[in-house]
């Protein structure tokens, strides 16, 4: 039997506000809160609330048969909280219906798989936490941002406890293979890579208005009978995209809408079952194995990296950024770490790609470096402010240290003293 | 395909950026096939490259039938033109241009300037016209720039050949705003004759339609390109302790000369590392020195006048930023020439060259807060520095005369019908 595994992405970086270099020292709020509010109330009024409406009709006319999963990263979550409190019931609602699962990614979606790997684990944390307090349930299958994979990363999110990972079909990676098995880590066996169906997928988020398309118009029966004329053997074809291609990408009056409507009428006739992440890696074996000692992704045309630390530019701002993660951590002020965080989501880099700054709200790639470089100049004094760059990371883990053990040694010593003295007044 | 020219300048001896652009452009044409080219000046000084087009000069024309023997002529203008083409010109005179002042030949002398008398000279340039018209053979007239938009149309009131106008600037990127009604009329009167007109960039081809009232159809974009530089090399950064920032042109309204000294001071508040520099000189000159005393920052302020030649790529070369914050440029060579030494530019985004440039910063003019963070953020960031003048020379060096070249030479044959 063949399924189809539908995911959706949902991602807004919180945009920068115009930052000019006087600013720095004299204000320590970054954010476009009017765009902000604007950016994510189009969003959930076009996209998140008629797709989540549609989805949930489908679920209950399919009688639960209809199944997908989603990923938010903690940013989009603190902005739909903030200005769309009724998207978070709205998935509460899907979620409650049980056909839906929550996947695990970077807090920030960040690029913190790459840059700083103790930056990653706690991100990974700090979402999971985030979604199990709205949704009431943990994720179990891990999708990095921007679907960024390789062998190295892997393990660290293995080693983190998740079995199952989510990942481009790349083909410098398949080669000839079918992204429509179920691979494993080439040292890992029991780590499951899920393959998405790059042609399908996009075929659905980029090309479904397009009238010089040559398959214009997609029809739920058409697209149903590419998959039912696919070898017999393959089981599960991975249709996943960015949720806003419902309804602000694609616009309901192309029908993209009524087209996920008979999505399930016409599957479900053909013998093909939906299935989300977690399920595909209970029910279906690995195949084969799948390297990739190089970072990839789901963007661009050579889908690595370079889209986000491909030029000079990119690479001065995460440098910038990452040679400061350490301290950051060690901080207790709630604030910067807010800030740390919101500073660190992939878009920030993209918008300074020379090739394809997708979804820029800035003039150029100098134009968005600047801006950032402006807000990162300020939030590096404030780190330093904290924790001096002057004394470098292991002095100062020292000191820290020194400090910790001095606690403890205070809190034994006062733990005697009350030891002491209560058996003075036993004695007394 | 022959093409008679019009022209006001000519390399070397030029006094703006319009003999610059014509000459590379027709250097460009000259070297496509089937392409004879005649460039007339009012004044040539015998020294200009002559190997790629044929050049006349306007003040060796007889436009009054003066008796003279070929020993004479010679004597006078032989070392720069030939007696008998002279003679021959001299048969094309069909007209009678006895109210103009002429001398011994029957030529009129052309300054070559723009003096005080420019619309006399402009007008005399038409005489000149009507007898090259009679006399040349030629498939198309191309005009360059207002001065010669009247040369041009007589020229084709004779000939029945089409014209094509070249746009180089407008009264009201001239004026900001002022309009010379005498000139305006001019340009339209040139603009309404041409078969075709062509502009160096959108900006300019905008004002050409809403301004001169042209249909959209007949006025296409030519952006301007940029000559290589064969010494490049030789230009190299003197290491200072200061970062330089500077702006070179005529220091005049057209150009923006205050948006750069109050960026300056906004810069300097900051950051006391870095050093103005004000190249050039012009009408607004004194007005600067005095705008950059009152704002205190004259120990970081400096002004070099006029420079030329060498002296220009230098100061491009030693500088770490180049500013041209121009209120309204219909195209702007200037930044092309300092990403060809490497230097990061910052130009307004009402210049016609901010079309055609990914990678420069682009301000308004006005916008001297976003003036100050760019020029703050090329010095404090090297790889913003990196990437602009690494990126920025790849790119000005694909800018080539050729391609436009090309696109004129498709105009002419949609013209002729080819």
């Amino acid at each position: 039997m063949k399924n189809l595994c539908f995911y959706f992405e949902i991602h807004q970086p919180m945009r920068l506000k115009r930052y000019r270099f006087f600013d720095i020292e004299q204000d320590h709020y970054y954010y476009d809160d009017f765009q902000n509010e604007e950016r994510i109330r189009l969003l959930a009024e076009q996209s998140f609330l008629p797709a989540n409406r549609t989805l949930l009709e489908i679920i209950q006319n399919s009688n639960g048969k209809f199944r997908c999963a989603f990923s938010f990263s903690g940013v989009v979550l603190e902005q739909l909280e903030q200005y769309a409190p009724e998207v978070i019931d709205s998935f509460d609602e899907l979620s409650k219906t049980g056909c839906v699962e929550f996947l695990a990614e970077t807090y920030a979606h960040s690029l913190s798989s790459v840059y700083d790997l103790h930056e990653f684990e706690q991100q990974v944390a700090l979402q999971t936490e985030k979604i199990t307090s709205l949704f009431g349930k943990k994720p179990t299958v891990f999708r990095n941002s921007e679907l960024i994979y390789s062998d190295e990363i892997g393990e660290k999110i293995y080693n983190m406890g998740y079995k199952t990972i989510l990942i481009d079909e790349v083909s410098h990676v398949l080669g000839w293979k079918s992204p429509n098995f179920v691979y494993s880590h080439p040292t890992l066996p029991k780590l499951k890579l899920l393959v998405r169906n790059f042609k399908l997928s996009d075929d659905i988020a980029f090309h479904f208005s397009d009238h010089s398309w040559s398959d214009f118009p997609l029809t739920a029966d058409k697209f149903i009978s590419w998959i039912k004329n696919m070898p017999e053997d393959q089981p599960v074809v991975n249709i996943w995209l960015g949720y806003e291609a419902l309804g602000l990408f694609q616009r309901p009056e192309s029908g993209i809408f009524e087209f996920l409507k008979a999505i399930p009428f016409f599957a479900l006739q053909n013998n093909i079952g939906f299935l989300t992440p977690s399920e595909i890696a209970k029910k279906i074996e690995a195949v084969d194995m799948l390297s990739s000692p190089e970072p990839i992704s789901w963007s661009g045309i050579e889908k690595d990296i370079s889209l986000w630390n491909g030029n000079d530019l990119q690479q001065e701002a995460l440098n910038k950024l990452y040679a400061v993660g350490e301290r950051v951590r060690l901080c207790s002020d709630r604030p910067l770490r807010h800030d740390w965080l919101m500073l660190q989501s992939s878009d920030h880099f993209r918008y300074m790609s020379h090739k394809d700054a997708f979804g820029t709200y800035y003039e150029s790639p100098y134009d968005a470096f600047m801006n950032y470089m402006n807000i990162l100049a300020d939030f590096l004094l404030r780190v330093d402010e904290q924790y001096p760059t002057t004394i470098d990371n292991e002095e100062l883990n020292a000191l820290l240290n020194t400090i910790y053990e001095l606690e403890k040694e205070v809190e034994s010593l006062e733990n005697e003293l009350k030891k002491l003295r209560s058996r003075k007044k036993t004695e007394s | 395909m022959k093409v008679l020219m019009f022209g006001w300048e000519f390399p070397p001896h030029i006094l703006g950026g319009l003999g610059t652009a014509s000459y590379g452009l027709v250097k460009a044409m000259a070297g496509k096939p089937d392409m004879n080219i005649t460039f007339v000046i009012p004044k040539p000084h015998g020294d200009e490259d002559q190997s790629f087009l044929k050049i006349i000069g306007a003040s060796y024309v007889p436009v009054v039938w003066k008796e003279n023997d070929w020993n004479y002529v010679n004597e006078r203008i032989g070392w720069i033109m030939n007696p008998d083409e002279y003679f021959w010109l001299r048969n094309g005179i069909k007209y009678d241009f006895r109210r103009i002042y002429t001398n011994d030949l029957g030529c009129i002398e052309f300054s070559g300037r723009y003096p005080e008398n420019l619309l006399e000279e402009i007008s005399n340039y038409e005489a000149v016209a009507s007898v090259l018209a009679h006399q040349l053979s030629f498939d198309v007239i191309h005009s360059h720039d207002w001065l010669t938009y009247p040369a041009g149309i007589f020229a084709k009131q004779i000939s029945g050949k089409p014209l094509v106008v070249h746009v180089h600037a407008t009264e009201f990127d001239r004026s900001r705003g002022n309009v010379n009604p005498i000139v305006y009329d001019i340009e339209k009167r040139g603009m309404d004759a041409a078969n075709h007109i062509i502009t160096v960039s959108n900006l300019t081809r905008n004002i050409v339609i809403e301004k001169y009232f042209q249909d959209p159809k007949k006025v296409t974009t030519v952006h301007n390109a940029v000559e290589p530089l064969p010494d490049v090399d030789s230009y190299v950064k003197t290491p200072r302790r200061d970062k330089i920032v500077t702006f070179l042109g005529r220091i005049t309204m057209q150009k923006g000369p205050e948006y750069f000294v109050e960026a300056a001071e906004r810069v300097l508040k900051k950051n006391k590392k870095v050093r103005f520099v004000m190249a050039g000189n012009g009408d607004m000159m004194l007005d600067m020195i005095n705008l950059a005393a009152k704002r205190r920052i004259t120990d970081r302020f400096h002004f070099t006048g006029f420079l030329k030649g060498r002296q220009v790529y230098q100061m491009l070369a030693d500088s770490d930023v180049y500013i041209m914050p121009s209120v309204s440029e219909p195209f702007g060579i200037s930044p092309l020439e300092a990403m060809q030494v490497g230097t990061p530019t910052i130009i307004s985004k009402q210049s016609g060259c901010s079309e055609i440039l990914t990678h420069s910063i682009k301000i308004d003019y006005w916008d001297i807060d976003g003036m100050a963070d760019a020029v703050n953020a090329i010095i404090r960031n090297p790889a913003m520095y990196k990437s602009l003048h690494e990126l920025g020379r790849e790119e000005v060096n694909n800018i080539r005369w050729e391609d436009a070249g090309e696109k004129v030479i498709k105009i002419y044959n949609s013209l002729l019908g080819k």
